[in-house]
């Protein structure tokens, strides 16, 4: 019994089957990694919402949340005044990104402006190479009392490992969602945040300062960053080379769509665990290095078929 | 801060307080085209004032010098008495002025609820950490302001959409939930963009009825654009004409109808 159609469709779930251990621990490592594809996502889906800017900068926003977290760390700052500090330069990067960039080219083409998101990306891996050097950092893991230990679950003769790490990760993503999530459907802030979503020229009529949005878009946009940089940074290590899983929400956005918050969150755990289903059972047949293109084939196919994503807003041209 | 110019009575017997907004002399050039040439003229308390012309006679250009989206070059705008410095819209909205659009601009993505709630945005004063945890002061303030918006949404007879998400209603509809909106804004000076356009007569008449009421019973001062003189000959107590970016007229709805170059405007002349 061989060739190429049980390899494809019978060989991989016989193994499923037989390993029930090592399915789940594959299904748990793709939830983790997908969870934190979706807080890059949701980075990017914020900024797009309140301003229609694919903001190529997100990437690199987690990078430099996270090094200026370790390096304010490594002056001898104690870990958990670092965190607000750099809470405050995600703030004062966000005010001056609303003030030298997005405030002189408003009502620009898109393009300009996702131009410009790519000038800032430059920036910050400039400025971030010239203040806390290009070498690679490890994130302050214990001192932010994140638990670096794992369990051992044995269901009927197996073994799964969950790193305490992982479980952190995901509970801290899933708390922010929700905090996000209530923060723009029950506040003041949150309404005129989808006002503005939906209507520039409406929001400013009824008295809403798209300027001061912007702002607080961008700074939500950087305390997602930073939650990512500290989860991704504790998972392996804080470099530069961190911004290339950024690019990984793009998949994920054209899957959950550029406009969905929730769509953001499947979008990531569809990509996370879709591709390392796909890595394990089905990548000796592609040889090595599956991850790397596999979100890709599944975004090109969804913008084949459907170009809005899952969730995102149906596109209609009314004739 | 004091105004010395009379009032009048209107021919059905409303008050019409002294100048709340005086235009003095506004020119607006887009490069080198000019919207608006040296149009001056001023809106009383408790007025009804149309703004009336063809097509691209500068009407919305004016609407949006008062509500603060276009400034202009020259002239100055006066607001209860003070001439008001050049400032972006959202300040306009705060000193007490609101609007509606000529081609609709609600949020697509909220119900009708939502979108007059956005009304009250700037009377909302809670910390939004309360606003989160729907507790306290902020829970009384939410209440309170949406007591408000139920009571304008009856006001216009819209209760039975009042949970439909706004972009799947009907064209006259939408229009009402943005003049619902800009209600909720307790507006001191609202501006109406062509508040009939696209209407048929029945939905023209509802609107006219709707516009008089809220003239009459919160005692807003109205500002209206409109292309059609029909309308606006029952509706305003005083009307002025621009044609290409130019004053033709200013004066009551009579008044303005029987003006020669208002009558060559509307109907065309040879030159």
């Amino acid at each position: 019994m061989s060739g190429i159609f049980y390899d494809v469709l019978a060989d991989p779930f016989l193994q499923m089957w037989q390993m029930p251990d090592f399915f789940i621990q594959v299904l748990w490592e793709g939830f983790v990694s997908g969870i934190l594809y979706a807080l890059i996502a949701l980075g990017f889906v914020l900024i797009f919402k309140a301003s229609g800017i694919f903001n190529f900068a997100q990437g690199i926003m987690v990078v430099f949340s996270g090094l200026t977290l370790v390096g304010l760390h490594a002056l001898g700052v104690p870990a958990f005044v670092a965190l607000i500090i750099t809470l405050g330069v995600m703030y004062v990067l966000a005010y001056l990104v609303e003030r030298l960039v997005l405030r002189n080219l408003v009502n620009q083409p898109d393009i300009i402006l996702f131009m410009a998101t790519i000038g800032l990306t430059n920036i910050l891996i400039g400025g971030g190479q010239w203040i806390f050097g290009g070498e690679t950092k490890s994130m302050i893991t214990a001192e932010l009392m994140i638990p670096t230990g794992s369990s051992v679950w044995e269901p009927g003769g197996g073994i799964v490992i969950f790193q305490h790490i992982d479980i952190a990760a995901a509970l801290i993503a899933a708390m922010l969602i929700v905090g996000l999530a209530l923060f723009f459907s029950k506040t003041k802030v949150g309404r005129a945040l989808r006002a503005v979503a939906d209507d520039h020229q409406a929001s400013l009529s009824v008295g809403i300062s798209l300027n001061q949005i912007w702002v607080i878009t961008w700074f939500a946009a950087g305390i997602v960053a930073l939650v990512a940089g500290i989860m991704w940074g504790a998972r392996s290590d804080v470099s530069f080379s961190l911004q290339i899983i950024a690019l990984k929400a793009l998949p994920v956005l054209v899957l959950g769509g550029f406009t969905s918050v929730p769509g953001a969150i499947v979008g990531g755990l569809i990509i996370g665990i879709g591709e390392k289903l796909f890595e394990i059972y089905w990548g000796p047949l592609f040889g090595s290095g599956v991850e790397g293109w596999f979100a890709y084939v599944i975004a090109l196919v969804f913008l084949l078929f459907r170009p809005q994503g899952l969730f995102g807003e149906k596109i209609i041209e009314r004739v | 801060m004091k105004d010395t110019t009379q009032g009048y009575v209107t021919e059905d017997g409303r008050h019409i307080g002294g100048v709340m907004m005086e235009m003095k002399n506004i020119t607006l050039r887009f490069g080198g085209v000019v919207a608006i040439t040296d149009v001056s003229f001023d809106i009383r308390e408790g007025e009804i004032r149309a703004i009336i012309g063809p097509n691209g006679a500068g009407k919305s250009s004016m609407l949006n010098v008062i509500n603060g989206f276009y400034h202009p070059q020259e002239g100055e705008v006066w607001f209860r008495g003070k001439k008001r410095p050049s400032m972006p819209p959202y300040e306009i909205a705060e000193q007490g002025i609101a609007r509606t659009f000529q081609n609709i601009a609600l949020f697509k993505g909220m119900t009708t609820i939502e979108n007059v709630m956005t009304g009250r945005q700037l009377m909302m004063k809670k910390n939004f950490f309360w606003q989160l945890l729907r507790l306290g002061p902020a829970l009384d303030e939410e209440v309170k302001h949406r007591r408000r918006c139920e009571e304008i949404i009856d006001f216009l007879e819209i209760q039975a959409i009042r949970n439909t998400p706004v972009g799947s209603l009907p064209y006259g509809l939408q229009k009402r939930v943005e003049l619902a909106r800009a209600l909720a804004m307790e507006p001191k000076l609202l501006l109406l963009d062509e508040p009939m356009a696209g209407m048929n007569v029945e939905e023209k008449e509802d609107m006219s009825r709707f516009i008089l009421d809220v003239n009459d019973q919160y005692g807003t001062t109205i500002a209206l654009i409109e292309h059609d003189m029909s309308v606006v000959m029952d509706l305003a107590d005083r009307v002025v004409v621009l044609d290409y970016g130019k004053q033709l007229a200013d004066g009551t709805p009579d008044e303005v109808q029987k003006n020669q170059a208002v009558i060559d405007a509307y109907l065309g002349v040879e030159h």
